[in-house]
């Protein structure tokens, strides 16, 4: 053996040594150790996107796979990426009744487009709509409105948002509910809706009635009719704009009486869940 | 050794060659983790748990396979993969023997396998010349310190989370701040103990 190999040698084989006992050890103590997961555990895992989004509740995939192993009683459908396929997977392997996934669309309340609103002033600056707002709110004569520069198109990672006539519009058949565009947004303008759901306010205008009126026609001025005809009590005007609560807008016997009475249009009939966007009146 | 030797030792590791605020080791941890009280304990008690463990299996390799055998050049590959090793093998018992502690170690476990506070405390143990006893009083005084260091500064960053801080200091600059303050803070602490017991 050449003389220079052995301080190699020496240096080399008692790390080796050393890592193979502990390896030996970890292996040793792997098995005598093994905790019994679920046998269900890994196919229940496998349905799951993996993803680790959180929405459903728990910490991760693994967290909810874990959740569902261990107590019959969670929902299937809690997957919101998944979305009716992953829950249908989970209820084959679980062998509990298919339950819908109630998906969630992002809608842009705001409706001030090219015929319905005015510039105010003519921007030349930076194309974006956080750098058009820092400029007195943007152009448009509505500072609370859709700013029309495309930041949530260009943040939208499934391309559903487009700018059609100076205002952002959801696709909501492309629309998978990642809510990265309700960040996005400088006016807050966009928030999540749960696709049962029928009518939604395309305005977020917070000035009073008249004001809101001098700056676009369809803008909610505050006058409370919905609140009146609303069977279900889920419209409230907060701070001069109609805002509805989801919780209690559900099975509505009059569906739409509160898009019909809205004396601007503001208030819109939409089917999320088949992909039709909020309709004007 | 005496008691004294060793409280000496326990104490200076603690607070005047605090790991996280006069050596800087284990800074990101010291970041990373310690914007909650509950998870700043978490992993500080594991800290101290592996800086324990890790020097009473480090410091016999050292003295009775690495320094025979003229292998001292070796000390850095040979304490990671140990380390590396006791850490995976600690969650695995922890896992079967005791789960709650190891749900509330949780994640904190794996990362300290490769916390440069932990190799440094089983390197400086033998390079400051302990023997077994001093190594173990100085590995928990350290993690102790550590402790201390994660509690203190979780507070303070509780605090500066409900201040008015100015927009450009808001983040991590505020927290480097904080943190380069609260390390200063611990240089009063150089002298005491000498003369504690003098």
């Amino acid at each position: 053996m050449p003389d220079v190999l052995v301080p190699i040698l020496t240096a080399v084989i008692p790390v080796v040594i050393i890592g193979i006992i502990c390896a030996g050890v970890l292996v040793v103590a792997s098995k005598l150790m093994a905790v019994k997961e679920d046998e269900r555990f890994p196919a229940v895992r496998e349905c799951l996107p993996g993803a680790n989004c959180g929405a459903c509740g728990f910490a991760g995939c693994d967290g909810y796979a874990k959740a569902l192993c261990d107590d019959p009683e969670t929902p299937t459908n809690l997957c919101i990426p998944g979305a009716d396929g992953v829950s249908r997977q989970l209820s084959e392997v679980l062998g509990v009744e298919f339950a819908d996934v109630i998906e969630t669309v992002a809608v842009v309340h705001c409706s001030g487009d090219c015929e319905h609103t005015r510039d105010k002033v003519r921007y030349s600056g930076i194309e974006s709509c956080a750098a058009a707002n820092i400029m007195f709110g943007g152009k448009g004569s509505c500072t609370y409105g859709c700013l029309g520069y495309g930041d949530c198109t260009a943040a939208c990672p499934q391309e559903a948002i487009r700018i059609v006539n100076g205002v952002a519009r959801v696709n909501p058949s492309d629309c998978v509910g990642c809510g990265v565009c309700t960040k996005t947004c400088p006016n807050k303008l966009i928030s999540l809706i749960p696709d049962t759901k029928r009518v939604v306010v395309t305005c977020s205008n917070r000035d009073k009635g008249a004001l809101t009126r001098k700056v676009c026609s369809n803008g909610c001025i505050g006058c409370r009719k919905c609140e009146k005809v609303c069977p279900l009590g889920a419209i409230k005007v907060t701070n001069n704009v109609a805002v509805i609560d989801y919780d209690k807008c559900t099975e509505c016997p009059d569906l739409g009486v509160c898009a019909r009475s809205c004396t601007t249009g503001c208030i819109r009939v939409a089917n999320l869940k088949s992909g039709s966007l909020p309709s004007q009146r | 050794m005496d008691i004294k030797g060793l409280l000496i030792i326990l104490l200076s590791a603690a607070f005047i060659n605090n790991y996280v605020l006069s050596r800087f080791l284990g800074i990101c941890p010291f970041l990373g983790v310690s914007k909650k009280l509950d998870s700043a304990t978490g992993m500080s008690l594991a800290v101290i748990f592996v800086m324990l463990i890790a020097t009473a299996v480090t410091w016999p390799i050292q003295m009775y396979l690495l320094v025979p055998n003229h292998l001292e050049y070796l000390q850095t590959i040979v304490f990671i993969l140990v380390i590396a090793a006791l850490v995976q093998l600690v969650e695995i018992v922890l896992k079967r023997y005791i789960p709650a502690l190891h749900k509330s170690l949780g994640v904190y476990l794996p990362l300290i396998t490769t916390n440069c506070a932990v190799l440094g405390v089983t390197i400086l143990n033998i390079d400051s010349g302990y023997d077994f006893l001093q190594s173990m009083v100085n590995s928990l005084g350290s993690g102790l310190g550590f402790f201390l260091a994660m509690v203190m500064f979780s507070g303070v960053r509780s605090t500066l989370e409900g201040s008015d801080i100015p927009k450009s200091f808001k983040g991590l600059p505020i927290t480097l701040i904080a943190a380069a303050i609260t390390s200063l803070s611990f240089l009063g602490f150089g002298g005491v103990i000498e003369n504690l017991f003098a």
